[in-house]
């Protein structure tokens, strides 16, 4: 197989497969939790909780207070500049708009390539830190378990090859760019199955925490 | 309590998993904020206090039966059951070092409520056998005897002759209709009596008509702490019962934290119904007595004090300003620690650690934070809104050789309260 060809069969049937597993599975999980629901507060409530709830999926992209700030200083700071720099390279770069404009048929202006380069060299690093603090902290460490490490693999390894393949390092380009689909269609599928799933789950979880805080007129 | 074993554990810990809890784990990103979060950890370092893994049970619970992903691997035997010595490894996580004082909950970046997710777990500890003796030995005294604490009516009625003696005023029993039903703490009634006294002369010059059953006086809720559903809903009942018939507006909980998230927020879910009253904190109480002029006061404390804001009334229960408001009528020198409000630290005493003896050196340990707090601040007097905390404050600050007298609110405003002759009885003046 040449280059070209597996790039051909990466850009078509490949990531097709994948990203409708992503969907499939994305669709089941979230089905899983909307399905519990939660029974109704009989109490005299104080507040709205679904305002609350609401509120509390914007409120928590914050830091509780200063104080918390500090206590979690690297933590948060390369969370980040780990999220601010993946969110750039994936809906910011012009090919990664095109993509999506062809299945969605919506676009939106990108970023010049040598910004988005940049922010992906600051997910790169950033995911570097978080992983040398994974190994290296007391109380990191005890929590991390395989799961972490495999969702930090699959998400850092689009980030290097995308980055490889745009400055035609290591492998030829066609070669470089098959292999960084291929390594998109494998995050998409391990996606559902791990902890990858909070960049969804987060504004369920976030919104039943404001909701039950905010019928008791907690505002968070 | 019925006969516990792991399989009712189980059953019991499965029921408890919903859309939130699912929610919560699904999100888990093992960031380990909620440690930097809990004084637990804080206090002791050991990575083994961390919020989030206080429900590894649970969370392997949930994953195994409530994911897909984890219905194959129990398939494939990768999944192992939960077991009993399991659940026995993590009562001293789940009930010593975890007073359900919702920091945690404030702090994690993906929104999940973990104190909501600790409370259920015991609900699955407790039918497993896994709850520690010192809180069966409470729990099973609130339930035979009325109170956790073994204290009797007989004992209560000796408090209201020594408030009648000292200020010529009787506390009203079985009233029916008055405007409010109190009931009290175990704690309050043994240790601080201060506070019957206090709102027996507030009652009064306000002018409103109040009452203690003696059928159920006791507001702590044991099952609550525990996690056993039945039983707290049983001692919640008690108390319905007993505001039903006196067809009182208003049930007063007292200085008393957990009592008043088991009345006020669990009460009517434990026993399936809206209550036929208001449920209201003492302090929500004479901070609207303060705004409709009824509580009025004179002089002003010039000491340097603080607020030790109790997790269940303000973090958990949302009464924030109430002991704000009513501080500042009777302080000019009123200072906020450093964190407080929804943010403050616990005492660490709370969420049924006090009553479980297996907890006492962690406990103390958990005060170091308090400690650290008070002394950055080097204020003369400490007051706080919940007699659990208050010894536990009085224990910690004598332990730690600090000096620091510890008041509740509300004898500190009975001691600027305003009163009027009480001849013309009733009235208002
Ligand atoms: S703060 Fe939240 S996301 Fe982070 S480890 Fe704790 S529970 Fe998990
Ligand atoms: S509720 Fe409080 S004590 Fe319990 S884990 Fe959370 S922060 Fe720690």
């Amino acid at each position: 197989m040449s280059g070209a060809e597996f790039l051909l069969w990466m850009r078509g049937p490949g990531i097709s497969f994948a990203a409708l597993f992503f969907i499939a599975g994305v669709v089941l999980r979230l089905i899983e939790i909307l399905m519990l629901g939660r029974t109704k507060n009989l109490a005299e409530l104080r507040g709205s909780g679904s305002t609350a709830g609401m509120r509390t999926i914007a409120t928590r992209f914050l830091p509780a207070d200063a104080n918390t700030f500090r206590r979690s200083l690297p933590t948060i700071v390369l969370g980040y500049l780990f999220h601010i720099g993946l969110f750039v390279v994936i809906f910011l770069l012009t090919p990664h708009i095109k993509l999506f404009q062809s299945v969605f048929h919506i676009g939106w202006p990108g970023l010049p390539t040598p910004v988005v380069d940049f922010f992906t060299v600051v997910a790169l690093v950033s995911m570097l830190g978080l992983l040398w603090r994974r190994v290296s902290n007391r109380l990191l460490r005890f929590l991390s378990t395989g799961e972490d490490y495999l969702s930090w693999a699959v998400t850092f390894m689009p980030l290097l090859t995308g980055y490889l393949s745009y400055h035609h390092l290591l492998l030829p380009y066609s070669w470089m760019l098959g292999i960084h689909i291929l390594s998109v269609a494998l995050l998409l599928v391990i996606f559902p199955f791990t902890k990858l799933m909070h960049s969804f789950t987060l504004f369920i979880a976030r919104y039943y925490n404001g909701a039950i805080a905010g019928e008791k007129g907690v505002q968070q | 309590m019925t006969q516990p074993s792991l399989e009712k554990g189980v059953n019991i810990l499965r029921e408890q998993i919903d859309g939130p809890v699912a929610a919560f784990f699904s999100s888990c990103v093992h960031c380990g904020m909620c440690a930097e979060a809990c004084l637990f950890y804080t206090e002791t370092g050991d990575p083994k206090y961390t919020p989030i893994h206080k429900l590894e049970p649970m969370r392997r619970l949930w994953e195994r039966e409530f994911t897909f992903a984890g219905r194959i691997k129990k398939w494939l035997g990768l999944a192992p059951p939960i077991s009993d010595e399991e659940l026995e490894q993590w009562q001293p996580v789940v009930y010593d070092s975890c007073t359900l004082c919702g920091r945690c909950s404030m702090v994690c970046p993906v929104g999940n409520d973990i104190t909501y997710m600790i409370r259920r777990m015991r609900e699955g500890m407790a039918a497993s056998g896994n709850a520690p003796q010192g809180l069966i030995g409470a729990t099973t005294r609130a339930v035979k005897l009325g109170s956790p604490m073994g204290v009797k009516l007989a004992t209560l009625e000796a408090q209201a002759r020594h408030v009648k003696i000292s200020t010529g005023l009787d506390v009203p029993f079985d009233e029916e209709g008055a405007e409010y039903m109190v009931v009290l703490s175990s704690m309050e009634v043994v240790n601080y009596p201060e506070y019957l006294e206090a709102i027996t002369r507030i009652f009064h010059e306000a002018g409103k008509r109040w009452t203690i059953s003696t059928e159920a006086f006791e507001a702590t809720n044991s099952g609550i702490q525990i996690g056993v559903s039945d039983i707290a809903a049983e001692l919640v009942g008690r108390i319905v019962a007993a505001a039903e018939k006196l067809q009182v507006k208003t049930v007063i909980t007292p200085e008393c934290g957990h009592a008043y998230t088991a009345l006020r927020w669990e009460g009517p879910n434990l026993i399936g119904r809206p209550f036929l009253f208001k449920v209201r904190h003492i302090l929500e109480v004479l901070d609207d007595l303060r705004e409709q002029g009824l509580l009025q006061t004179s002089g002003m404390e010039n000491d340097r004090i603080t607020f030790h804001d109790p997790c269940q009334l303000v973090r958990r229960g949302g009464v924030v300003d109430p002991p704000r408001n009513l501080l500042n009528m009777v302080s000019n020198n009123f200072v906020e620690m450093e964190d407080h409000g929804t943010m403050n630290w616990c005492c660490g005493a709370g969420g049924g650690v006090s009553a479980n003896e297996a907890a006492d050196e962690i406990r103390l340990k958990a005060f170091k934070r308090k400690k650290a707090q008070l002394e950055s601040l080097e204020v003369e007097t400490l007051v706080t809104a919940c007699a659990n905390c208050r010894i536990q404050l009085e224990e910690g600050i004598e332990e730690n050789e600090m000096e620091i007298p510890v008041v509740g609110i509300t004898e500190m405003l009975a001691a600027h309260l305003v009163e009027h002759p009480s001849s013309d009885e009733g009235e208002q003046p």
